[in-house]
């Protein structure tokens, strides 16, 4: 492993580092797709998602035969990217930390514009909502920078993986930031402008807040793929991301509004949160369709 | 999905459709700009001769015939403009990627209109240029928003097949987004206002039977526009194909002189029109120039 932030450092690839080394990295390496599988080992499906420990030295020599090499197993590839990825930036601190200061400072410029010393209700909701989006935004448009300026894309190609696998880790890495940012932000807010007390609110607000992270994450990061290898990404990353991002603020900012008031405080409307489930469902899957088709070069 | 993406390029070649003649770019144009001009022409008059008054709007309820068949129309376009795309990436075919270019861009002006004739109602109506309890004007806006965003993508990515490709992943969430957007919109106003026309079922008939035809006049024009600017597209690629046949056979192609937003069709490589005589001829587009011509040579 090199410098931090250097993306291309992790190989996944079994053959750039021999045999031996590759051993213990590469324990789940399918032998599915060769042809010099030996009798008993190879997979009788031969491309399934099913990560299998295989016979070690039978496996690799085969696999330094085959012509395509061997092939990682999702599950596997993803959990090694977001182990990346997570450990960039517990390196580099880049995308959390600036982030939380972000939704810190948004509450005090908001303190400020609204010249209130504590919200709730509607208004309440609809800060926290802003706030965190923005803050969000950040993330977003700083998912994809290193892999694009640093060859990352490239060295991911190059290996042997389905390529919705930097999707889903990416995806999961956004969902992580977003939960630190939220671990800080929220009691933030509950102590600088909340007015009402957040402790009953609790179980409502994580259900919300955790739907439209998963909203946020998955959307998010499609918009950062398309947008990070374009000329102006810092500005096209928000202008494509806000309005996808309508439908998260109005199911969330309705969800959470019965549970910031003093009195008479109810629950999250179901029709609220099935909005969010419903919305992180069909992008979800329309995301992973069409990641793929961003790699391509 | 994987798999069509994994063939070479010459079994895909293969499958593809004859190039049609060049006669053909322009086939149906007449007809329909004619069928546009006639349907518009029934429909204005549908709507100002023939549909009664409304009893609490009168005359101002007219735009209603103008309005909600712009919407519709836009709308539905918008979702075709992610079919379109569906197909681009499904086959690498650039024509189905200028296809849904010129759907959407066709679209977002419809959207335009619709906010525009929609301000305009509701300044009419209830006195205010902007309601945020209209579900169909704040969805418009929403999708507006998102749909203006299209060119400056196409236009931040200077390598055309990577532009696009993204404009395809683009095309396609957008066009997710326009019915879900929708469906949000609706529940967070949908108690707060009731709607005067929620469906054409309450409405009398002979209103029904205008807003029908204003919507089909609206339809056509839709169709029309698009046409127009595809044909012009393949005119102005056939023009340049052979202005470059004419500058010298083999030299380097003129470049383009600005950059843009929107795709543009490409010729074969010259040597391979130089090659295939001046007659229009199919064969040019069997091997692997073609792939890059992404149309039929003429």
């Amino acid at each position: 492993m090199s410098e931090p932030g250097d993306t291309s450092s992790i190989s996944i690839d079994p053959e750039k580092a021999g045999p031996h080394a590759a051993l213990p990295r590469t324990a789940h390496v399918r032998s599915g797709q060769s042809a010099h599988a030996p009798t008993g080992t190879a997979d009788e499906e031969g491309g399934g998602r099913v990560a299998r420990p295989a016979p070690a030295p039978a496996c690799l020599s085969c696999r330094r035969e085959g012509p395509a090499g061997g092939r990682v197993g999702t599950a596997s590839a993803v959990r090694a990217l977001l182990r990346k990825e997570l450990l960039v930036e517990l390196r580099t601190l880049e995308s959390v930390p600036g982030m939380s200061l972000f939704a810190l400072s948004t509450f005090v410029v908001f303190h400020f514009a609204l010249n209130r010393a504590s919200v709730e209700g509607d208004l309440a909701s609809g800060i926290l909502w802003v706030t965190l989006l923005f803050a969000a935004l950040l993330g977003v448009n700083r998912l994809f920078v290193a892999d694009a300026d640093q060859g990352g894309f490239d060295a991911f190609l190059l290996a042997p993986v389905d390529r919705s696998a930097l999707y889903v880790a990416k995806a999961l890495a956004l969902l992580a930031y977003l939960v630190v940012l939220e671990l800080v932000a929220v009691p933030a807010f509950a102590l600088l402008l909340l007015g009402p007390p957040l402790g009953p609110a609790l179980p409502g607000l994580v259900a919300t807040l955790a739907l439209g992270d998963l909203g946020v994450a998955l959307i998010g990061t499609l918009v950062a793929a398309l947008a990070v290898r374009t000329r102006a990404r810092d500005l096209l990353g928000p202008l494509l991301a806000l309005p996808l991002f309508v439908p998260i603020v109005i199911g969330g900012a309705r969800a959470l509004e019965p549970l910031l008031v003093t009195a008479h405080r109810g629950a999250p409307a179901i029709r609220w949160l099935a909005t969010l489930g419903l919305y992180d469902l069909v992008f979800g899957l329309i995301a992973y369709a069409v990641f793929d088709f961003l790699l391509e070069d | 999905m994987e798999s069509p993406r994994r063939q070479p390029a010459g079994s895909l070649d293969t499958k593809r459709r004859p190039p049609r003649a060049s006669a053909a770019h322009g086939r149906g144009l007449r007809t329909l700009s004619v069928s546009t001009v006639l349907a518009m022409s029934a429909a204005l008059s549908l709507v100002f001769f023939y549909a009664p008054l409304e009893a609490e709007q009168g005359f101002l309820q007219k735009i209603f015939y103008v309005h909600v068949p712009l919407a519709i129309v836009a709308l539905c376009g918008f979702v075709l403009g992610g079919l379109l795309a569906i197909q681009h990436l499904r086959t690498r075919d650039p024509r189905w990627d200028v296809r849904s270019y010129v759907v959407i861009h066709t679209s977002l002006i419809f959207a335009v209109g619709t906010l525009i004739t929609g301000s305009i109602w509701a300044k009419g109506s209830w006195g205010h240029w902007w309601v945020w309890n209209e579900p169909t004007l704040v969805s418009f806006l929403i999708i507006f928003l998102l749909y203006a965003t299209y060119q400056p993508l196409r236009f931040a990515i200077e390598d055309p097949e990577r532009q696009a490709r993204s404009a395809s992943v683009f095309a396609i969430t957008a066009g997710a987004f326009v019915p879900l957007n929708y469906i949000a919109v609706n529940l967070s106003t949908a108690y707060v206002h009731p709607r005067v026309f929620s469906n054409t079922s309450n409405l009398p008939a002979p209103m029904a039977f205008t807003f029908l035809v204003s919507l089909l006049a609206m339809a056509l024009l839709f169709a029309t526009l698009c046409k127009y600017e595809l044909t012009a597209k393949r005119a102005r690629a056939q023009l340049r194909a052979l202005r470059r046949r004419l500058a010298a056979d083999g030299e380097q192609a003129p470049p383009r002189s600005r950059r843009t937003s929107a795709p543009a069709l490409h010729h074969a490589a010259p040597a391979r029109v130089a090659s295939a005589g001046v007659a229009p001829v199919g064969g040019a587009s069997a091997g692997a120039g073609a792939r890059a011509a992404g149309r039929p040579a003429l």
